[in-house]
């Protein structure tokens, strides 16, 4: 089990799954994969197949239309496989939450492990964040 | 001991041998591909154990099998690529060290078992019923059709070159007796028609139409997780290991462990020459279409391969 688990902390696919963004964090996350924060140095990968993800990354404030989408994408991940909130819509509907089609904060949907707030958050903040995931999780196994 | 069973014996070791010479060298291709590809843009990279890393992962991961999926092809998939690329990789590996023990047409029985992974793999995405797969996979079947004429013109001058010898064994040792197949104009020309195919074989920018990440997102591999995602991708590292090595015996004089080590670092620095080229074409190039890639292989490539024939017929 230490094994696989170390194994995918060095090797961690991402899946970019936009829940109704406003594009903001969308391109937040496609500059933290840009050569210049250079993320494949942890292993770290943009890929286009849910089947191959490790972390999903969901953008957006999730409303009556993309939860149920979410649901079903995120369930067709093969296990085990992180759910990370980025941006505040998605952490907490920010200013969406009274709006008529029933926002609503990503782990009222599904189990999140990490959050990270800002509008847009920096890829810096993001790279803390994944690396704050990888240390939680190790850690847990330690104990 | 009687004498089949030694000769079971000897098999089995050069499979074994085989499987983890590839699966090694392979990796490290492929980690090769990524560090060099990420200096050329000016970043640092993965760590040089990033393939391992990423085949334990997957090994770990559940395997999905997709509703409506043929679940037998699509799990043995795999398992033909992988064992296809395997018995090529022992059959070189025994032909570089007893150059004189291989039977007559055995490089006939090398070309059709390195067309295997391919269709291993257009079989699998067919089998997993994704409209994205297929996509891939009708894509696949046509860069195979493509670049199969022109690989076959190239095999064809080498065996010229060499007294038309379809012995792997007599192909080696003619050229260390006269001199390489690539030192002639037709043998320079089908050496760099291979060279072109190799990209194609191993599916890498500008011919990755079968899996562009961009528009079918994975194409073949879209359904694949886990496992069988990992056999598929070991089987392409495995064949950035045996590929190279199938042009090195047939245009280079292969490799020679009789000889001094000048010989055995010189065929190292052949490979990673071959890798570094296949590399720096991935990093300058953008992606093509397949119809341009089928005009590119039967426009361009295949006449000048037809060229580089009757060069060697003429003894140029």
């Amino acid at each position: 089990m230490s094994l696989k688990l170390k194994a995918l902390t060095k090797s961690i696919w991402v899946f970019h799954l936009a829940a109704a963004p406003c594009n903001n964090c969308d391109i937040e996350i496609l500059d933290a994969l840009t050569p210049k924060f250079d993320l494949e140095r942890f292993g770290i990968q943009l890929v286009g197949s849910v089947r191959h993800a490790d972390a999903i990354l969901v953008t957006g404030s999730m409303n009556r239309k993309s939860a149920e989408r979410l649901k079903r994408v995120i369930s067709q991940a093969p296990k085990p496989c992180f759910v990370i909130a980025i941006g505040n819509c998605s952490c907490s509907t920010e200013m969406f939450g009274k709006s008529y089609n029933e926002t609503q904060p990503l782990d009222s949907v599904v189990p999140v492990d990490a959050y990270i707030m800002g509008c847009p958050p920096k890829p810096e903040a993001m790279i803390q964040g994944v690396v704050a995931l990888i240390q939680s999780k190790l850690a847990a196994v330690k104990k | 001991m009687n004498a089949a069973l030694v000769n079971v014996l000897e098999a089995a070791g050069f499979v074994v041998a085989g499987f983890v010479v590839a699966a090694v060298v392979g990796m490290f291709a492929h980690w090769f591909d990524r560090k060099i590809t990420a200096r050329v843009q000016w970043r640092v990279g993965p760590p040089f154990f990033q393939p391992v890393y990423d085949f334990v992962k997957l090994l770990g991961k559940e395997v999905v099998i997709p509703e409506g999926a043929s679940r037998a092809l699509f799990l043995s998939a795999p398992l033909f690529g992988l064992a296809a690329v395997t018995v090529v990789t022992a059959m070189l590996l025994r032909t570089i060290i007893f150059p004189d023990q291989t039977f007559l047409g055995d490089l006939i029985v090398v070309i059709y078992l390195l067309t295997i992974p391919s269709q291993a793999l257009v079989l699998g995405a067919f089998a997993s019923a994704n409209p994205f797969a297929s996509i891939g996979g009708s894509r696949e079947v046509k860069l195979m059709l493509s670049y199969e004429l022109p690989f076959i013109l190239a095999i064809v001058v080498a065996i010229i070159r060499t007294d038309g010898s379809i012995r792997l064994g007599e192909i080696i040792q003619a050229q260390t007796v006269v001199r390489p197949v690539v030192a002639s104009f037709s043998g320079a020309i089908a050496f760099v028609i291979s060279l072109l195919v190799l990209q194609a074989k191993l599916a890498k920018v500008p011919f990755d139409a079968p899996e562009a990440e961009t528009e079918i997102m994975g194409g073949v591999y879209i359904e694949y997780s886990g496992a069988a995602l990992a056999l598929f991708k070991l089987t392409n590292w495995m064949m950035q290991f045996t590929v190279p090595l199938f042009l090195i015996i047939l245009f280079l004089g292969g490799i020679d462990f009789r000889d001094s080590w000048l010989s055995v670092m010189w065929a190292v620095l052949e490979y990673l020459g071959i890798l570094l080229f296949m590399v720096l074409i991935r990093n300058t190039n953008p992606r093509l279409r397949i119809d341009q890639v089928m005009k590119f292989f039967w426009g361009i490539v295949t006449p000048f391969g037809v060229l580089a024939v009757v060069l060697a017929l003429l003894g140029l």
